[in-house]
């Protein structure tokens, strides 16, 4: 994962068997193509099941950087991952919608813990409530 | 012509209690109002025919945007401006200063009295002043309803788009009117921001309250859905009329793959059965 590369990258943790992307960082175009790179052959090395994007710290998005967090999110699950995009602020989604970026096919949650908990329930795997059926 | 013109302003200072007189003599024939009212005016009378005066006096150019007259702008400026909260119409409004025209013409004519060029050239140059500071208090009327339209534009904007819990985890946006850009965004704000606070799965819109759904409206509606379901909460849309489903399949209008329920209460229903609630009647007391 960490191969010395002074390129800046976003740090993919692997938990059990799911990945956590958390953006802590402005993104801008180059970045975001690094790590769809980075995360689907991620994805496939660790033969990971779900994955999580928090993207609660994402002030900033253009149509370029939504539209390519969808395609992450549709590859991952391309490549059999559940992957659950979580916490968009309101502005960034307004942003997006008006941009005409609707992540269609995207699952989305408010929060990681809520996010884990879809991730969870859609691998069969008991989640924290029992409640909601998918 | 300078000389012609300071004379105007002599004469109005000279004559100034008949023609006050006179012009309140007019006034209260063509103003319609009771006593309160008819004091207003005639304070401002009083007050506007020193001012003109001085105005004319010191700038003679017949501009009334120069620093001179800022004075006699800023009277006709409150005075249009309060009348037009009390319910004046512009025409009343400027039926104060154009009524001015008739004391100051009788004056005129008496002064003027041998010499017909001058008396014309005075008419004319008092009709121009006097036609643009009655021009002035129709446009001051005119912005000060605009004003009064747009904060109550604003404040049935706030009172019409509440978002309310419905049950833990269940938001309701009851809309009410027509939705247009600027009231999706606040709607959309709204949402988003009890979303986060409240951490809740789903949302009920329920449109029970807006006449008329037409393209512009569902889209409006779909990118509020779109929004919240980036957050990670699913809409479903409640309160259709019959018409407004009729109107929406005429239209083309593809509403997705967003739930759509006839009453708020149907859609309670399925939102309590998302979240893993349900409402059962209670056994019925001994």
């Amino acid at each position: 994962m960490l191969d010395g590369k002074p390129a800046e990258h976003i740090p993919i943790l692997k938990m059990g068997e799911f990945l956590l992307v958390s953006i802590q960082v402005e993104m801008h175009d180059r970045l975001v193509m690094t790590l769809q790179d980075e995360l689907t052959e991620h994805i496939v090395r660790h033969r990971a099941r779900g994955v999580l994007i928090d993207i609660s710290a994402l002030e900033i998005v253009d149509s370029f950087i939504g539209r390519a967090l969808g395609n992450i999110a549709n590859m991952a699950r391309v490549l059999d991952a559940a992957t659950v995009v979580v916490g968009m602020r309101p502005a960034v989604a307004i942003t997006l919608v008006e941009l005409g970026v609707n992540l269609s096919g995207v699952r989305t949650a408010l929060n990681a813990e809520k996010g884990m908990d879809l991730i969870r329930r859609e691998l069969g795997l008991s989640g924290r409530r029992d409640a909601g059926g998918a | 012509m300078a000389d012609h013109r300071s004379r105007l302003a002599a004469i109005v200072r000279e004559h100034e209690p008949h023609i006050v007189a006179d012009w309140l003599g007019l006034l209260a024939k063509v103003t319609r109002r009771d006593a309160v009212d008819r004091n207003d005016v005639e304070e401002h009378a009083r007050s506007f025919v020193p001012l003109l005066a001085d105005a004319m006096a010191a700038d003679s150019s017949g501009d009334i945007d120069g620093p001179a007259w800022s004075k006699v702008r800023e009277m006709l400026t409150s005075l249009s401006a309060g009348r037009a909260r009390q319910g004046w119409s512009p025409s009343e409004t400027a039926t104060f200063v154009f009524s001015f025209k008739q004391p100051l013409f009788t004056r005129l004519c008496e002064a003027y009295r041998t010499d017909p060029d001058g008396l014309a050239r005075e008419t004319w140059t008092a009709t121009l002043l006097l036609d643009k500071l009655g021009l002035l208090t129709t446009e001051v009327s005119q912005k000060s309803r605009e004003d009064i339209i747009i904060r109550q534009q604003r404040e049935l904007l706030e009172l019409s788009t509440p978002v309310v819990t419905l049950w833990e985890g269940i938001l309701g946006v009851p809309l009410i009117g027509t939705l247009d850009s600027e009231r999706t965004q606040v709607v959309m704000e709204s949402l988003l921001q009890r979303i986060v606070d409240s951490g809740a799965a789903i949302a009920i819109i329920d449109i029970t309250g807006v006449p008329t759904v037409d393209t512009l409206v569902a889209q409006h509606l779909l990118k509020t859905v779109s929004a919240a379901r980036l957050m990670g909460a699913e809409c479903i849309i409640s309160g259709i009329r019959p018409q407004i489903a009729q109107t929406i399949v005429h239209l083309g209008v593809d509403l997705g793959n967003v739930a759509t329920k006839a009453t708020l209460a149907d859609a309670l229903v399925l939102a309590l059965s998302r979240v893993g609630s349900a409402v059962t009647k209670a056994a019925p007391r001994a």
